[in-house]
Parts: C-alpha cells; sequence; structure tokens
C-alpha cells in the first residue's frame, strides 16, 4: 500500500465547493427522474433507462464530490479494491436474475 | 493526510507524523474494506429483489401503496444529511469543534427524521396489508429497506457515542479517525439509497 489512502472520507480533501456542487448535482439527478415516473411524460422503456442513468451517474457525482475518489495514484487500492466491488456485485445481480430467468423459463415448459 | 496527525505529540518531528498518518490511513481503510463486504450483503439483498419483482400471490402491489411525493422527502432528508456531514468533516478539518458539533447534530436530526418516516411507512404498509408474510415480493421489499433503515439507526447511535468522545478527547487522533470511518459510513448509506430509490421505489411505482 502507499504511504497514504487519501480517500473516503479523508480529511485532506474536501471544500465547501466540492460539497455543494456534489450536492447541486445529486439534486438535479434525483428530480429528473421524480419528475419522469410521476409525469408519465416518456415511454416506459425511455423512463426505466433514465432511472438506471440517473441513478448511476449520481452514485458516481457522491463517489466523487463526497468521497473524494479520484482515482490518483495515492489511492490505488481503493481504486482496485472499489473495480473488484463492482464485478462481484454484477456477478451476483445479473447472474441471479439470469439463473431465475432460466428456471421460471423451463418451470413453465414442464406444464 | 497531514490533517490527521496529532499536534500534541512529544515527538515533533516528521517521521513520527508520517507514521501516525500511515497508522490513521490503515485504519480508513480498513473500514473501506468493510463498507465493501456490506456492499456485498446489499447486492445479495438487491438481487433477492430483482427475483421476487413479480412475486405478488394476488396480494396487494407495490403500486398500489407507493407515494412517490412521501418517497422524495425522505430522499431529500438523506441527501441533505450527507451533505451538512460534510460540512462536519469540514469542520473537523480546521478542528473547529462549534462547527463540526453542529453540523453532526444538524446531519444527526436529519437522520432521525427519515428513519421516523420510514417506519411510519412500514407501519402504514402493514395495515394497508402488506407485511413481510404477504408475499414474496414484500418480503424482500422488507428485508431490502429495513436493512438500510438498521444501518441508519447504527449510524445514528454511532453519532451519539462520537458526540460523547468529543466531548472528552476534542480533536484526539482516535477521534478524527472516527469521524473519517463514520463519514465514509454515511455517504455510504445515502449511495445505497439511491438505488433504493431508483430500483425500489420509482420502479415499483411505475
Amino acid at each position: 500500500m502507499s504511504s497514504s489512502e487519501t480517500g473516503p472520507g479523508g480529511q485532506a480533501h474536501g471544500s465547501v465547493k466540492e460539497y455543494v456542487v456534489g450536492l447541486i448535482l445529486s439534486i438535479l439527478l434525483t428530480v429528473l427522474p421524480f419528475y419522469l415516473v410521476m409525469s408519465g411524460v416518456g415511454s416506459d422503456t425511455f423512463t426505466v433507462i433514465a432511472i438506471v442513468v440517473a441513478a448511476i451517474a449520481q452514485v458516481l457525482v457522491q463517489m466523487v464530490f463526497f468521497l473524494h475518489m479520484n482515482g490518483s495514484s495515492e489511492q490505488t487500492w481503493l481504486t482496485v479494491s472499489a473495480v473488484y466491488t463492482v464485478f462481484i456485485l454484477l456477478f451476483v445481480i445479473v447472474g441471479s436474475l439470469w439463473i431465475f430467468e432460466h428456471l421460471n423459463h423451463n418451470m413453465l415448459m414442464g406444464h | 493526510m497531514t490533517a490527521l496527525t496529532n499536534d500534541h505529540d512529544l515527538h515533533d518531528h516528521d517521521d513520527h507524523h508520517h507514521h501516525e498518518a500511515e497508522a490513521a490511513d490503515r485504519y480508513v481503510f480498513g473500514f473501506w474494506l468493510y463498507i465493501i463486504s456490506d456492499c456485498l450483503l446489499f447486492s445479495t439483498l438487491f438481487a433477492t429483489y430483482a427475483v421476487m419483482g413479480q412475486n405478488f400471490a394476488n396480494g396487494i402491489t407495490p403500486k398500489e401503496l407507493f407515494d412517490l411525493n412521501f418517497v422524495a422527502v425522505e430522499t431529500a432528508l438523506l441527501l441533505l444529511s450527507s451533505f451538512t456531514f460534510g460540512m462536519a468533516m469540514l469542520g473537523a478539518n480546521v478542528e473547529n469543534m462549534a462547527k463540526t458539533k453542529f453540523w453532526l447534530i444538524i446531519t444527526a436530526l436529519l437522520g432521525l427524521s427519515f428513519l421516523g418516516m420510514e417506519i411510519y411507512e412500514f407501519v402504514h404498509f402493514s395495515h394497508e396489508g402488506a407485511t413481510p408474510q404477504t408475499s414474496g415480493y414484500w418480503t424482500s421489499f422488507y428485508s431490502l429497506v429495513a436493512t438500510h433503515g438498521l444501518h441508519v439507526t447504527a449510524g445514528l447511535i454511532w453519532m451519539f457515542f462520537l458526540f460523547i468522545h468529543f466531548n472528552r478527547d476534542g480533536f484526539s487522533n482516535e477521534n478524527k479517525i472516527r469521524l473519517s470511518c463514520l463519514s465514509l459510513f454515511w455517504h455510504f448509506l445515502d449511495i445505497i439509497w439511491i438505488c433504493v430509490f431508483s430500483f425500489v421505489y420509482l420502479r415499483g411505482a411505475m
């Protein structure tokens, strides 16, 4: 591990400006999907895609502006462990859905 | 990470500071690894929720129950509390105890309000006929959302004890590490909530 892990929650980073920008971006990325669902303006497919994109974007915004992750060489271990986690998350969630989709399909075929 | 070193050291050379900063970094990194394992816990709950998504067993559906205005207020409370915790961290950076405590109290009040709304919502849903026993869908709903709520509760209890530590020892090295770890935990809870309101409430209300 490198000498300093000025990572999430690290005190050396952070400014009022950084937090305010993070807050404003988060509000925008929250209002947008709520508006789409509550008003029902877009098609269902469009709304679902917008929800997913806004959620991923807001998670990234908060990782950068609130947790101060920046992928710098000081944070190598943080970045590596975060990327590893994303892979495991995808395996668990996509894998489960895939398996159960097959199961449902096969159960119906049995009837 | 100079801010994590202690100014009251007897040995005031850089070398010593360097070692202490390294030790603090290791603590925070260790807590980061815990956060990652918590992510895996939530991923299994989200996966279960996704699999159970349509299993209503002829019971009441989320579309009939979810009130997005209510969820929007919950979301606003938690997002604001993440921001106010950031303000508390900035107070700790310059060792301003009054500022740190003020923002910590605001954060705790926002967290408590969120928790109150969530409990009210669960009671309301149960009265309407959606209990964890109602169907596979509601089992997975309560498992996921209540696990997040339990984490918020743990964060609030932690905040309370950190407050006592601050009163006793001020900005000691240990307290700064505790604050850094709690900050990680609190921001992490808001990130989980983004996924909850997006994939549970917004998707469920469609």
